[in-house]
């Protein structure tokens, strides 16, 4: 550390942040302006639906839209932080199956339900890790190496069980999914939310903090501007890198939990696509996926938007199941173009 | 003499580094594996009669075709720094537009060669429209693509009204199913416009300035490079040899099964493409590498399924492909080994000095 004696500019570090200038203010704010826009589709998709189709705006919707996307929303968290850094997760939705089957299997062998939720969330963590190992200390590039890890999560689960695997009705795992009244509507009108939606708040608002609060989350958005610079900044690149792909295994095994619970059954089958599902989210709220500039609570709109999108589509009726990935496609790339509109002043990639 | 030594050394040394010839022991271990499960595995049966070539063998050989079509197009996609996440989805639209066309018609040698050509031409355009979004829209290859991806099977399920198409004409079940002097037709085919598609590019500067757009896509263009026109020329080809992977995949069944069909093959092929040495880093690729990479896959299918274990664990077997070969790419590991043999070289020169 070299001590210079000149006056701290407006972009040198140092303890206490320095006011920022006018362009870098602008800057912050077009970088928002994709998950801003996000924001409005999504309140738009809503008052279209209630001025289409009606019974949108109440109760027992809307908490059912928290509650059937409390997994993806978990999911969303986790790939925020890796795209963040510019790497991908595509082992997420593997894992998923992997956990939930297993989990089901442990429980209904006689585990205690939380040895076989810590093992949920473990084995998400292990797969996480073994992504992480890969990608930092092997040099394998991040969709290969999460490519691997989803085709060994997947494979295994295929070993432990080809059927549904169903969790026995006593099970303590499916009060995670007991729904809560907080306001007592008229009929089945009644704002419920679940022990799963309660932990997707919580880890959202943990991804929150950890990526603005942190020196972690600073170190996460260094390296999606420039890993080379971050390691030439003395940042920890390498166990913040592993960290991310720990976080959102660890995440994928939470998630895991919460959507076995609610449906009460596993499968190897299950979560095929999640993956896609969970980056077109990230994508929809705002995150660059070359890295550096997005925002987590941008990625929960984006989880909403779609699940919104397949409460609309249910709820029309005249539009063909056929036709929801057509739509789903349609939306994500409105979305990129849009991105791509506001981002004109990065450098293009490929 | 010791000068040959050393150049034999340095040969050898290039064999190993290139990870095609990974695949290639890869494929020789799987075989063995077989081989020690049936002792009669490699066998190929000829029946006089028909005249065709039969046996674990060229089943591999059929089954390899359409990946070997996704994975050559892969390759050229990934070498211009791109990916093409489409190509399942293109298959089954292929599939889809043929079983559909070919359900309406009598089932002459005309109406296939025109079915043909209409799938074809479909699959052709909608690399195209991925090709546009990546060069001219200038969206990013992994979400162009991924929009394709989700929207080309809900086209598929829209043109079969949901339905899994089954169609009846013998001339396009030919393509397929037929022989050509004992030998697949199919794997014929495959290898005819992989030759074709090698000679393109390796034959002219096609494909050295589709590795300089991979390389820097900005310096490419300085040296005059149309990196434009490039990329909707190959994300076109990417779909024109997945929509061939797409009839070759139905033909076989005359089926199309709207939701299996192609389904996540796009992942087969990135594997074969980095089986074969591709970097996903783009600039630079090789088509051999990419055929062994999908022999490789086909031959590691076929044999999960010989040995009786599930197909759906078939996922686990090529993670540990995966794993396996980019562990012995990884400098990590390289130089652990260059690491024990020089110390094994210094022990020796010990040993003769005591």
């Amino acid at each position: 550390m070299t001590v210079t004696t000149r006056p701290p500019t407006g972009s040198a570090p140092g303890p206490t942040p320095s006011r920022p200038s006018l362009a870098d203010r602008l800057g912050a704010r077009l970088s928002a302006l994709p998950t801003v826009a996000a924001l409005l589709i999504f309140v738009g998709m809503i008052i279209y639906g209630e001025a289409a189709y009606g019974r949108i705006v109440q109760f027992n919707t809307l908490s059912n839209l928290l509650v059937n996307n409390s997994h993806l929303i978990i999911l969303a968290v986790g790939l925020t932080f890796v795209i963040l850094t510019g790497g991908i997760d595509l082992s997420v939705g593997a894992v998923i199956a992997f956990s939930s089957v297993a989990g089901v299997m442990l429980s209904n062998a006689g585990w205690h339900p939380m040895a076989a939720v810590l093992v949920m969330v473990l084995i998400g963590s292990v797969l996480g890790l073994i992504s992480g190992v890969l990608i930092q200390y092997f040099g394998v590039q991040p969709f290969i190496a999460t490519l691997a890890t989803m085709f060994l999560a997947r494979g295994l689960a295929s070993m432990l069980s080809t059927v549904p695997e169903r969790l026995a009705d006593d099970s303590a795992i499916r009060d995670l999914a007991t729904q809560l009244k907080i306001i007592d509507g008229e009929k089945v009108n009644d704002l419920v939310i679940t022990p799963g939606v309660v932990a997707a708040i919580v880890i959202v608002v943990l991804g929150f903090l950890v990526l603005h609060r942190t020196r972690f989350g600073r170190t996460v958005y260094a390296i999606g501007g420039s890993e080379q610079s971050a390691t030439l900044m003395g940042l920890p690149v390498p166990a913040t890198k592993l960290g991310i792909y720990v976080i959102s295994g660890t995440l994928a095994g939470i998630a895991a939990v919460v959507y076995t619970s609610r449906l009460g059954s596993a499968q190897n089958i299950t979560g095929i696509g999640w993956e896609l599902d969970a980056i077109a989210a990230v994508v929809i709220g705002g995150t660059l996926l070359t890295g550096g500039t997005g925002f987590v609570l941008g990625s929960v709109v984006g989880a909403l938007v779609l699940g919104l999108m397949n409460v609309l589509i249910t709820r029309d009726g005249g539009i063909r199941p056929e036709m929801t990935t057509i739509i789903t496609g349609g939306i994500l790339l409105v979305f990129v173009i849009l991105q791509r509109v506001l981002a004109r002043r990065r450098s293009e990639t490929g | 003499m010791s000068d040959l030594a050393a150049r034999l050394a340095a040969g050898r040394g290039a064999i190993v580094r290139n990870q095609a010839f990974w695949g290639v022991i890869a494929i020789a271990a799987l075989l063995a594996i077989n081989v020690v499960a049936d002792p009669g595995y490699l066998s190929v049966g000829y029946n006089g009669e028909t005249g065709r070539l039969s046996g674990n063998l060229i089943d591999i050989l059929r089954a390899a075709a359409p990946i070997l079509m996704i994975a050559v197009g892969m390759c050229l996609v990934v070498a211009t720094g791109g990916i093409d996440l489409s190509v399942g989805s293109i298959m089954v639209v292929a599939g889809a537009v043929s079983m559909e066309l070919l359900r309406g018609m009598d089932g002459s040698a005309g109406n296939a060669a025109l079915t043909l050509a209409i799938a074809l031409g479909i699959a052709t355009a909608l690399g195209a429209v991925n090709g546009f979004l990546v060069s001219v829209v200038g969206l990013q290859p992994f979400i162009s693509t991924l929009v394709m991806m989700l929207a080309g099977r809900g086209i598929a399920k829209v043109i079969t009204g949901g339905q899994n198409t089954t169609a009846d004409n013998d001339s396009f079940a030919w393509l397929a199913n037929g022989y050509v002097v004992g030998v697949p037709v199919v794997f014929l085919l495959a290898i005819a416009i992989v030759a074709l598609v090698w000679l393109l590019v390796r034959r002219s500067a096609l494909g050295l300035m589709l590795e300089a757009i991979g390389m820097d896509s900005r310096a490419s263009r300085l040296a005059g490079v149309k990196r434009r026109s490039l990329q909707l020329t190959v994300y076109s080809v990417s779909g024109l040899l997945a929509g061939i992977a797409g009839v070759f995949a139905t033909a076989s069944v005359m089926t199309v099964d709207v939701s299996r069909t192609g389904y996540q093959l796009e992942l087969d092929a990135i594997l074969a493409v980095v089986i074969g040495g591709t970097s996903l880093a783009g600039g630079k690729f090789s088509i051999g590498g990419a055929v062994i990479g999908g022999l490789l896959i086909a031959t590691l299918d076929k044999t999960v399924v010989f040995l009786g274990i599930p197909a759906s664990a078939t996922p686990a077997f090529k993670a540990i492909v995966i794993v396996v070969l980019c562990l012995l790419q990884s400098e990590r590991v390289r130089s652990l080994f260059r690491h024990r043999r020089a110390l094994r070289a210094q022990s020796q020169k010990e040993a003769v000095a005591a």
